[in-house]
């Protein structure tokens, strides 16, 4: 018996139970389990035909339906028995799959939604400059846009092919005196212009350590003006005369 | 100021604005009444839809914005040379998860779609269309995510409520479900 199955049509293993369901209309609240299985695993037999890799999460799905089949064959124990009703074994997936075709559904609805920038358009305006004054126009950097910053960093800096053992390490605490030295005099400091180019991998995880240190601090502050900007650093606090912290390197837990 | 001149006002800020732009706002920068904002709103909206025009007035992201008209598609992309894009529905079960039930973990949306969902997930942040909202308070202090104001411009929602109602699907009835101690299905061959 051959089973007719698109590859590419399938979500995941949800989906192709579902797709089974349906094109055998069987009732979802009676699944017939042998059925469905022997189906499911001749699916999964294309899928390995066709040399794909089936994702593990097919082979979860199967060994799930061999032990409902398996759980449905055995008598309820008695112990359960004792204490309530035994649920069908086949509950949690139904529950599972209505739930996954409640979603499928919601997202078929979504894609015939028109889309901002596909069928519907509103004015574009070009990214206004950075003037003063304009605080209340400020974002605060989210922890993901600070990681995005960090991974642009670091594209940049290849990682070095030779490895030696290298005993002039930056140290976090000097990083956080040299980004104090670099702020003094200074309304704001844009984030790339904190690390050295060519940039080094070490240099910039040291020094991207540092910053958080002085976020943490309170001694900095992290603020964009726009949407996923450029990310701006602030003294947080103005003082009189140069910052300086009195920081061991224990005092920081990096050693 | 009289209505009439209110309107023309709130008009243009709404025209200068680059982002749809918040009643609270707009009843700032001119110094009126909320209520009365509102109000003038409601009637452009109305006067926008009635007009033809090749743009109206919506409700965003709750602010307000002018934009093109669906139908109008096709043509504006010629002028913006935009390629239409598609989502895979990969991406889109991903945002319907957690559109509907934010705030929600990887795990979660995992069980829910039966398949591993980070690169998707990875994907949707970088288009900033999910974010972070923060960390779940069990071990691994595993990763919540929302949805952002972008995923609301996007789908030109006015918020999340606006969403189309979930479809719930037929009604599951667990007595039938409850093979009870006398009534195990029979083996099937």
């Amino acid at each position: 018996m051959a089973y007719e199955i698109k590859i590419e049509n399938f979500e995941g293993p949800l989906d192709l139970l579902l797709h089974l369901i349906r094109k055998n209309e069987m009732d979802i609240c009676d699944i017939p389990i042998a059925e469905i299985t022997a189906q499911y695993l001749v699916a999964i037999d294309v899928i390995q035909s066709l040399n794909l890799d089936v994702a593990g999460e097919f082979l979860l799905m199967a060994s799930t339906l061999l032990y409902i089949k398996s759980r449905m064959l055995l008598p309820p124990s008695e112990e359960e028995d004792a204490e309530e009703e035994e649920e069908d074994p086949r509950a949690e997936l139904v529950r599972r799959l209505l739930e996954y075709q409640k979603y499928k559904d919601a997202a078929a609805t979504l894609d015939t939604f028109p889309l901002l920038d596909r069928e519907i358009f509103a004015r574009t305006f070009p990214a206004r400059e950075l003037e003063e004054g304009e605080e209340e126009e400020f974002h605060s950097v989210g922890l993901y846009e600070l990681v995005e910053a960090l991974r642009g960093v670091l594209r940049e800096a290849p990682e070095p092919v030779i490895h030696e053992v290298d005993q002039e390490r930056l140290s976090v605490t000097d990083r956080i005196n040299s980004i104090l030295t670099l702020l003094e005099g200074r309304q704001s400091l844009s984030f790339t212009e904190l690390f050295p180019t060519p940039p080094l991998r070490q240099d910039v995880v040291t020094t991207f350590l540092a910053m958080l240190e002085l976020v943490k601090l309170r001694l900095l502050r992290l603020m964009q003006n726009s949407r996923y900007g450029t990310i701006w650093l602030y003294p947080a606090v103005v003082e009189e005369g140069p910052l300086t912290l009195q920081l061991e390197d224990d005092s920081l837990g990096y050693c | 100021m009289d209505t009439a001149e209110l309107k023309t006002l709130v008009e243009a800020l709404v025209f200068v604005s680059p982002e749809p732009i918040r009643l609270e706002r707009i009843a700032e920068a001119l110094d009126v009444e909320r209520k009365s904002v509102a109000l003038v709103l409601q009637e452009l909206v109305a006067e926008y839809a009635a007009a033809s025009r090749g743009f109206i007035l919506q409700e965003i992201a709750g602010g307000f914005q002018f934009r093109t008209r669906p139908e109008h598609g096709e043509w504006v992309r010629r002028l913006v040379k935009n390629r239409p894009f598609r989502f895979s529905r990969a991406a889109l079960e991903t945002l319907a998860i957690i559109a509907y039930r934010q705030p929600v973990t990887r795990a979660e949306i995992e069980y829910l779609r039966g398949v591993d969902s980070g690169g998707v997930v990875k994907t949707l942040l970088d288009r900033h269309l999910l974010r972070i909202l923060g960390k779940k308070d069990v071990p691994g202090r595993p990763m919540i995510y929302g949805t952002t104001r972008e995923f609301l411009e996007l789908f030109g929602l006015r918020d999340l409520a606006g969403l189309p109602t979930l479809k719930e699907f037929s009604e599951l009835n667990l007595d039938v479900l409850d093979a009870g101690a006398d009534s195990v299905a029979p083996p099937e061959n």
